[in-house]
């Protein structure tokens, strides 16, 4: 196989023809497991030899998507989890950006701020929710803060280092350009870190769908968690997979939309 | 215009650049340590100023005073008031110092920018170097995409679009193969040779110093100070080529080699001791 591939790829031409090929193939591979485990769970499921009360048939789930799109509950639940998803990255996210990108900057805020971010970062997120409802409440405040919490500090610790790990040479050159405070910030330090802050951005969002759906499983009366949550009480486990299968969806769909970001805002680190 | 010129016009021409017992020391944890002796040093106006010296004499640290990027320790630094508007000086930094988010149009914009200037301005001012330095058609190129000597051309373009009174360059062309060297030599004389500002610029190369320079300063080994000043005798507008091709300058190249030679062994000689 391998011999063939060489043989095939001396001329040019058939090397990019040959790859691409490689490429939809890998793709396809991508696509074909987990088409491929459904199958094995659909038939496994109507055959009996897994209990569809815990595992019900994907077909069944996919039914139930279905009859909770239609009725709209799935849409007024999966809007309240992306409000506070919203809002809890912007009041989170935005001032962990421009503390961590000054931090970078500023060796004194640098020491300053540095050993709390390092004190508090490894206590569970998850852990703190009871304070937060005693402190926020019940409302939307408690989910939104429990978000910006958990967005804050992939992004606080990765623009501070995505800053630190910029060239010395190029604050010396924006210095010796006469940039202002302001310029370095927007024409060094902020392009400079924003690979590194993109990946923050990445776990910031993973971290974020955790924390969301837990808060609305504690107190919440609409969300995905508040729907799987509700599920588990009156039974209906299908419901608890649709809204399984929506924030595994939420989360690719996030993934893919920074690749693209990434594409587009850091286009001088594509092939690299 | 010769350099017999300036040499005798040396104390009544304008001074662009004028030092007075300038050094430098650094505080380091093994005590202080001293980079460069008290100079004094007259730099006229329109001068392409060369300084030659082994690895380690200062003459990066100078540059970088000059270039406001470091403090002196001690001594007087004057240098001669740009025109309204105009930046004091632009530095061509050694190795790569071009900002890999921008594009080749958006790094040799970069001191306007910084400046302010419309917007039309800078697309001319730029566009004009961009010409003049070979890169029109990468405008929209990030550096990764460029060769190592089409990037250290951006880095030219940058400080000449920004228009300073006094172009520092910090050995610009060291980390060129041979052929490129000599081709961003000649581009860099002709685009001088439209503004003829006032130069510093850091060599290794005593070719280079006399290919370029109108006076040679030859800097001694650790502690830096200034052993020599030699003038260029060459008639400009200069190319490359023919100038070496002339006796006159083997000649120069030979007897300046003959004042650094022992400066560069007692530089390794130093490298040698402390590596022990």
């Amino acid at each position: 196989m391998t011999n063939i591939a060489e043989k095939e790829a001396v001329p040019p031409r058939a090397t990019s023809g040959f790859s691409i090929s490689r490429d939809t193939v890998e793709r396809l591979l991508n696509f074909a497991s987990p088409v491929f485990l459904l199958l094995l769970w659909e038939i496994a499921a109507r055959t009996g030899f897994i209990d569809v009360r815990f595992f019900p048939a994907p077909s069944k789930i996919f039914e139930q998507l279905v009859v909770l799109a239609k009725d709209g509950s799935l849409w007024v639940n999966f809007a309240a989890s992306m409000q506070r998803l919203f809002w809890g990255f912007l009041f989170g996210g935005v001032p962990a950006l421009v503390l961590g990108v000054t931090m970078g900057l500023s060796r004194t805020l640098r020491m300053l701020v540095e050993p709390l971010i390092s004190a508090t970062y490894p206590v569970p997120k998850s852990a703190i929710l009871p304070l937060v409802l005693l402190i926020f409440g019940l409302g939307e405040a408690s989910k939104i803060v429990m978000v910006a919490i958990g967005i804050f500090y992939p992004i606080v610790i990765n623009s501070m280092a995505g800053v630190l790990e910029i060239n010395k040479i190029h604050f010396d050159v924006s210095r010796n350009f006469g940039a202002s405070r302001w310029q370095v910030f927007r024409t060094v330090a902020l392009p400079g870190a924003m690979p590194l802050i993109l990946t923050g951005v990445r776990l910031g969002i993973g971290l974020g769908l955790v924390l969301i759906s837990l808060a609305e499983i504690v107190g919440a009366k609409s969300g995905l968690g508040y729907m799987m949550w509700n599920a588990w009480e009156i039974l209906s486990v299908e419901t608890m997979y649709v809204g399984l299968l929506v924030i595994a969806i939420l989360g690719i769909a996030f993934s893919l939309a920074i690749t693209e970001l990434e594409r587009i805002i850091v286009p001088w680190k594509r092939g690299r | 215009m010769t350099l017999a010129m300036t040499k005798d016009q040396a104390a009544d021409a304008d001074i662009k650049i004028r030092l007075r017992g300038l050094s430098k020391v650094f505080d380091t944890k093994s005590g202080p340590f001293v980079a460069l002796e008290p100079m004094n040093l007259d730099i006229p106006t329109g001068c392409f100023f060369m300084i030659v010296g082994p690895s380690g004499c200062g003459k990066t640290t100078l540059l970088r005073i000059l270039a406001g990027l470091e403090d002196r320790s001690s001594g007087t630094m004057e240098i001669a008031a740009p025109a309204k508007g105009r930046p004091s000086n632009s530095m061509v930094f050694q190795g790569d110092s071009l900002f890999p988010w921008m594009t080749v149009f958006e790094n040799a914009a970069y001191g306007l920018r910084m400046r302010r200037l419309p917007e039309g301005e800078i697309r001319d001012v730029v566009g004009h170097y961009l010409q003049r330095t070979g890169l029109s058609k990468f405008h929209e190129s990030y550096p990764h995409q460029l060769s190592g000597g089409m990037r250290q051309r951006v880095s030219i373009a940058r400080a000449f679009a920004n228009d300073p009174d006094i172009l520092l360059m910090d050995e610009p062309f060291s980390a060129l193969d041979e052929q490129n060297k000599i081709l961003l030599q000649e581009e860099l004389l002709r685009i001088w040779e439209e503004t003829r500002k006032t130069v510093m610029f850091i060599t290794h190369s005593v070719d280079e110093a006399v290919t370029l320079g109108d006076r040679i300063m030859i800097m001694t080994a650790h502690p830096g100070r200034s052993k020599l000043i030699v003038d260029v005798p060459f008639e400009r507008p200069r190319r490359v080529l023919e100038l070496r091709a002339q006796p006159a300058y083997g000649e120069l190249v030979y007897s300046i080699w003959g004042h650094l030679r022992d400066e560069v062994q007692r530089a390794r000689a130093q490298d040698e001791g402390s590596a022990k």
